[in-house]
């Protein structure tokens, strides 16, 4: 097992099929990382959301307790 | 009756969401590793193909993708059955979860078929009978995501999309084989599709290593769609709440 | 006593049956215009071809079977909406639900009402419109008998996408997105039918298969329909 091109260039050309075969990877893991972050970035999301409720609650109470 | 204990537990949200809490540093830094170990393979290491050259190199993203497309639906169906059967609440997050990863990962196989045609057939599309069975599964993902938004109650969206998923799960086989036949039926002779006889191990390593990251990729995403998709169900309970003001202390 | 008893033993099977078919094929008759539109969008989507590809008969001769099969797919897929709208607007779909009777059998008959005034003139109607598309003389009798298989599956296919949808205010285009993918394996035996006939092919198995789907369709689809109904009604 040995690398299978002769140069860098040679790499990133892979003999004329290089703009397909990096297009692919560049989108399949494209994709990949948005599959991982959305997630994540909807949880974040979420628990502000019941953050700002919360507080919105303890609010209420207070005015509740004050009138 | 302990036997059962772990499907019950299941059944929790919260014992869910504890409990992959711990998984997923792990699943993330293995499927990091294995995707990035197959890629550095399989684009710089792994021996072109005599016929296809290096083109070929697409396989290690197209076969894991419309893998786990597949598998990805049945575990959809899978969830929505189990869901409508013992009525169970996380099943159904499951299954919502599942959508979206599976779309997701069908439109992916598409697009890398896609590229990966222009330079072995000359065509960007090609009506294969497999390209046109993966076309039809982002169509049956994209009818349940459509009908699972459409409800307003959230009861009836899950119940009404796992049906759908299972009627669609009788129907993958069905459709698959109409496809199959239509295509022998119009295959031009100038052009031979089906490709992939026999890989050689050096071709074959590498594929098995991506294969391998896709699937501890997708146990990953659908733990994290799920653990969120809790948190939006689960909103108003005490222990999101508790959860909730545990994290307004972290910086 | 006795009297009560016999008020809650459920009809004969059949007897139940007829009385639902009766009823839908009354209601329908009742309102001619619904039962019409199918058959007027065939008329006009077919008429839109020769518009849009040239009125010669070597461009359309070729093209007839696939495009009267897809546009008799687009007529039946547009009428399924009104299969149980109009029942669950005015809650009798309700009362079919608690009713003693099998649902099975009921979801049966409606849909057996249902393609009797949608796919049946589909059918009938496609001959003449096959005759303005120049289809070959041999592709007539195939092109009947797979509409007449094709459509009785699609309608019993497309009530299980009815049913989900019934309960959504705007639910025509979901309607449309859920079924079409599952009636491509009809479309394709289908189309294919009329294709073979008329290059003189034998059309024996594309037929049997046809017939398959028909079988298949009846001993599955109305139980996923039963189910459906029951999630869409919960759902309000």
């Amino acid at each position: 097992m040995s690398f299978q091109f002769d140069s860098l260039q040679d790499f990133i050309q892979m003999s004329g099929h290089g703009p397909f075969v990096w297009a692919c990877y560049g989108i399949t893991f494209a994709v990949l990382v948005y599959l991982v972050f959305s997630p994540l970035v909807r949880r974040r999301r979420l628990i502000r959301q019941h953050q700002a409720w919360l507080k919105q609650m303890d609010r209420v109470r207070e005015v509740a307790r004050q009138a | 009756m302990s036997n059962w204990q772990w499907f019950h537990r299941l059944g929790s949200p919260r014992w869910f969401y504890y409990k992959t809490e711990g998984w997923v540093p792990w699943l993330a830094a293995v499927s990091g590793i294995l995707l990035v170990l197959g890629t550095v393979w399989g684009l710089a290491f792994a021996p072109p193909d005599y016929q296809q050259g290096n083109s070929y190199r697409i396989i290690y993203l197209h076969v894991p993708a419309a893998f786990l497309a597949l598998i990805g639906y049945y575990v959809m169906a899978v969830a929505g059955a189990v869901g409508m059967i013992w009525r169970m609440k996380m099943a159904f997050v499951v299954m919502k979860s599942a959508a979206p990863i599976g779309a997701a990962l069908t439109f992916l196989s598409l697009v890398t078929g896609a590229i990966w045609g222009k330079p072995t057939w000359g065509t960007w599309w090609e009506w294969d009978a497999r390209i046109t069975s993966m076309l039809i599964l982002l169509f049956l993902y994209l009818g349940i995501m459509a009908l699972q938004a459409a409800f307003q109650s959230r009861d009836a969206a899950d119940k009404a999309s796992a049906l759908l998923a299972l009627i669609g799960t009788v129907n993958i086989p069905i459709i698959y084989k109409s496809v199959d036949w239509w295509h022998t039926l119009h295959q031009p002779a100038t052009l031979k599709l089906t490709s992939a006889p026999t890989i050689h191990s050096s071709m074959l390593y590498p594929l098995l290593t991506m294969i391998l990251a896709f699937y501890i990729f997708y146990a990953l995403v659908l733990i994290l769609y799920t653990r969120a998709e809790i948190l939006r169900r689960e909103g108003r309970t005490q222990w999101v709440i508790d959860l909730v003001k545990e994290e307004a202390k972290k910086p | 006593m006795p009297d009560a008893l016999a008020a809650q033993t459920p009809r004969p099977v059949f007897a139940a049956f007829l009385a639902t078919l009766r009823r839908d094929l009354l209601l329908a008759v009742r309102l001619p215009g619904d039962m019409a539109n199918p058959l007027v969008f065939y008329l006009i989507a077919i008429t839109l071809i020769p518009l849009s590809l040239g009125p010669e008969r070597e461009v359309l001769a070729p093209l007839a079977p696939g495009v009267l099969w897809v546009m008799a797919l687009l007529a039946t897929l547009l009428s399924l909406d009104g299969l149980f709208r109009s029942d669950f607007d005015d809650g009798s779909l309700e009362q079919l639900l608690i009713s003693p009777q099998l649902l099975y059998f009921s979801v049966l008959a409606k849909v057996l009402a249902h393609w009797l005034v949608t796919g049946l003139p589909v059918t009938l109607l496609a001959p003449v419109l096959g005759m303005m598309l120049a289809l070959p003389s041999e592709g007539y009798w195939a092109l009947c008998l797979s509409l007449l298989l094709g459509t009785a599956c699609m309608s019993l296919v497309g009530a299980m996408g009815a049913a989900l949808t019934v309960s959504l205010r705007r639910g025509g285009l979901l309607l449309s997105l859920i079924v079409m993918p599952l009636y491509i394996p009809i479309l394709i035996f289908g189309a294919d039918v009329v294709q073979n006939a008329v290059l003189g092919d034998p059309i024996r198995f594309q037929l049997a298969v046809l017939g398959a789907f028909v079988t298949l369709a009846v001993a599955l689809a109305p139980l996923a329909v039963a189910g459906a109904l029951r999630i869409s009604v919960d759902a309000t």
